[in-house]
């Protein structure tokens, strides 16, 4: 009888977890793989295409905004009473997303997720992407926004104060901070990465600019010390205030009295809404790149299907509140209330709302077998049908109950027109083209935590946590 | 004064963590204290090994969160308060529970930011100079290789003795560091 042969992907059986790490790999492996990426001396023709059509249509919002600066906004589509349209179902649409990125990188760190290490670098470099494409829309929104600063507080000569006690202006200050808090994360994360192209890099003007931005990083013991400290307090810092930005965001509507809007539910619904489209979107971006660059044996399945299992979980949180929604319109026998959700399943916007359970309650259902999350197209369409719905509930949750409020004198239907819809969509090639940039030109998965990886799995064995 | 030449210090190569961990116990206990280890990634007890047990900077990081919530909280009341008040229907103007966002985003502000320059400036970044550098092999550090440097000010360093010490620990190299 042969000895039964020992096999390092013990997967195929289904009994045993695939690795978060391929195994066979070396310190030097993985920082040379990763590295090629960003020194390789020719660029991918798939980047070259990639990133042409992204720039092509970030070019559209740029016309589209300078279009608007010159005209004003009448060239959308808002009217009185949806005076808030596009600009902030765009706005919570690519905040949320931006939500996974910081959910990755510290709640996963902070709860010592191994599986985080690979995709955190990437999903942080879509948070500030996404963070940056979400400020647009209310800074073009004030009508004239070449005095934004005055959303800011500091002594003018006209001896005006923000208003304090305003969740837009708890806005200004979330997502600043947001933005700020995201960026620092994302570069003290980068510190030890630049100095390995430091080191790497053949072409001096970029050896120059990458070590310019390490700062003189040489791996010194102290310096890793108080780097980790650094590190996890930030992970600590990031974790509440990721909650508090799309709490203060869901603030905008729940302090208002609008019916549909002023709901004590509106907090958790919407830090459950940010974590459902962040890791749609991390797996929409994350399946086409780890095919392109061959990245499978560093984004493995367990990643996928990991993430698959977040979205599941997010996309029931947000199920429920959608039920909780419709409970309660009823329950609290308030026919404005009523009104508002019967509105939304049989008004004009119908289609909309039923196209929304479509995506983000029925189709992520699909994510229970494990057949879907294991096959990597499947899970991508999935995904893509979550990031349609999850704009579609902004959509819902601002234009229904905008459109018919208390008095029926006032109600008024809403379209959005082209200028609308060039606005989301160049901001979708802003997004797609700075991550382009980011890939060629920075590592796309941390390499120093992927070599602390090495270590850890390797004690660990194939198959380990 | 002349006893050493004018270099830096000795630096040890190593090829694996746990090489490099042992090197720097020993190191430690043999008594030299101007020494550092240099490591592609975090190596966990390393820093306690060449003596170097705690940091400061919770405690920056704690007071500069301190800071931005006593700011944040102190420019709504002023502002709604003393600089420009606002009789809304007999309210009070210190409506702190309406402050309380905006306090909390300004501490988490604060803090993010004294975690991060307190991080640099303890660890003295940015330096574009320093005398590892001069090693070709050190470009290694922030790949696949690990270092043990002995510094030349070290009250215990002699070129020779040190030297022959760091090569009774590794077998991969011992190389003079120019200043």
């Amino acid at each position: 009888m042969p000895e039964p042969d020992y096999n390092p992907h013990p997967s195929e059986s289904g009994l045993v977890k695939p690795p978060v790490l391929e195994p066979g790999h070396t310190f030097a492996s993985v920082s040379d793989k990763i590295i090629a990426i960003v020194l390789a001396r020719r660029t991918p023709r798939g980047w070259i295409v990639g990133f042409a059509l992204a720039f092509l249509l970030s070019m559209v919002l740029l016309y589209a905004v300078t279009y608007l600066f010159l005209t004003g906004m009448g060239i959308w589509g808002n009217n009185i009473p949806v005076a808030w349209a596009f600009d902030i179902i765009n706005f919570v649409w690519w905040i949320g997303i931006g939500h996974a990125g910081t959910l990755i990188s510290a709640i996963l760190l902070l709860m010592r997720q191994q599986w985080r290490t690979s995709i955190n670098r990437f999903a942080e470099a879509m948070t500030l992407f996404a963070v940056a494409c979400a400020a647009l829309f209310p800074l073009i929104h004030l009508g004239r926004p070449w005095v934004f600063h005055w959303l800011f507080p500091y002594p003018n000569v006209m001896a005006l104060m923000p208003q304090f006690r305003s969740p837009l202006m708890w806005d200004v200050f979330a997502v600043s901070t947001y933005a700020t808090v995201s960026l620092l994360f994302w570069f003290i994360g980068l510190i030890p990465d630049l100095a390995t192209l430091r080191d790497r890099a053949k072409n001096l003007f970029f050896k120059k600019l990458y070590g310019i931005l390490a700062m003189g990083w040489r791996g010194s013991a102290r310096h890793w010390h108080r780097f980790e400290m650094a590190y996890l307090l930030l992970a600590g810092l990031a974790t509440p205030l990721v909650v508090s930005v799309h709490t203060v965001v869901s603030f905008d509507f729940a302090v208002g009295v609008l019916p549909g809007w002023h709901a004590t539910i509106f907090p958790p619904y919407f830090v459950a809404g940010a974590i459902f489209a962040g890791f749609a979107m991390v797996l929409t971006l994350t399946i086409p790149i780890r095919k392109f660059y061959g990245l499978e044996d560093f984004i493995t399945m367990r990643h996928l299907d990991n993430m698959a299992k977040v979205l599941l979980a997010a996309g029931l949180l947000v199920a429920y509140g959608y039920m909780m929604e419709t409970f309660l319109a009823w329950y609290s026998g308030n026919p404005f209330e009523e009104y508002v959700i019967a509105n939304r399943m049989r008004g004009p916007y119908a289609p909309a709302y039923w196209a929304l359970i479509l995506c983000n309650v029925l189709v992520p259902q699909a994510l229970w077998s494990q057949r879907i999350r294991k096959h990597v197209l499947a899970l991508w369409i999935v995904a893509m049908f979550v990031n349609v719905g999850m704009w579609l509930e902004r959509f819902i949750i601002i234009v229904t109950s905008l459109h018919r409020d208390f008095l029926p004198s006032s109600w008024e239907m809403y379209y959005a027109t082209i200028w609308d819809f060039a606005t989301l969509f160049g901001t979708i090639g802003l997004f797609l083209a700075l991550l382009f940039l980011f890939i060629r030109f920075l590592p796309l998965i941390s390499i120093f935590e992927m070599r602390a990886l090495v270590r850890e799995t390797q004690e660990q064995g194939p198959g380990g946590k | 004064m002349f006893r050493n030449p004018p270099i830096y210090g000795l630096l040890a190569e190593f090829h694996s963590p746990e090489e490099l961990l042992v090197a720097a116990h020993r190191t430690y206990q043999e008594g030299y204290r101007d020494m550092d280890a240099y490591s592609p990634c975090p190596v966990e007890g390393l820093a306690e090994a060449i003596g170097h047990h705690r940091t400061r900077l919770p405690l920056v990081v704690l007071i500069g969160g301190l800071i931005g919530c006593a700011s944040g909280f102190l420019l709504q009341y002023w502002a709604s308060v003393l600089y420009y008040p606002l009789n809304v229907g007999g309210r009070p103007l210190n409506s702190w529970p309406a402050f309380v966002p905006i306090t909390f985003e300004t501490t988490i502000l604060f803090a993010a930011l004294s975690a991060v320059l307190g991080m640099l400036a303890l660890n003295g970044l940015p330096t574009p100079y320093h005398p590892v550098f001069n090693v070709d092999r050190f470009a290694l550090a922030s790949r696949n290789r690990f270092f043990l440097a002995i510094e030349a000010r070290d009250p215990k360093f002699d070129h020779a003795r040190t030297r022959q010490f760091l090569e009774s620990l590794t077998s991969h190299g011992v190389f003079d560091t120019e200043r």
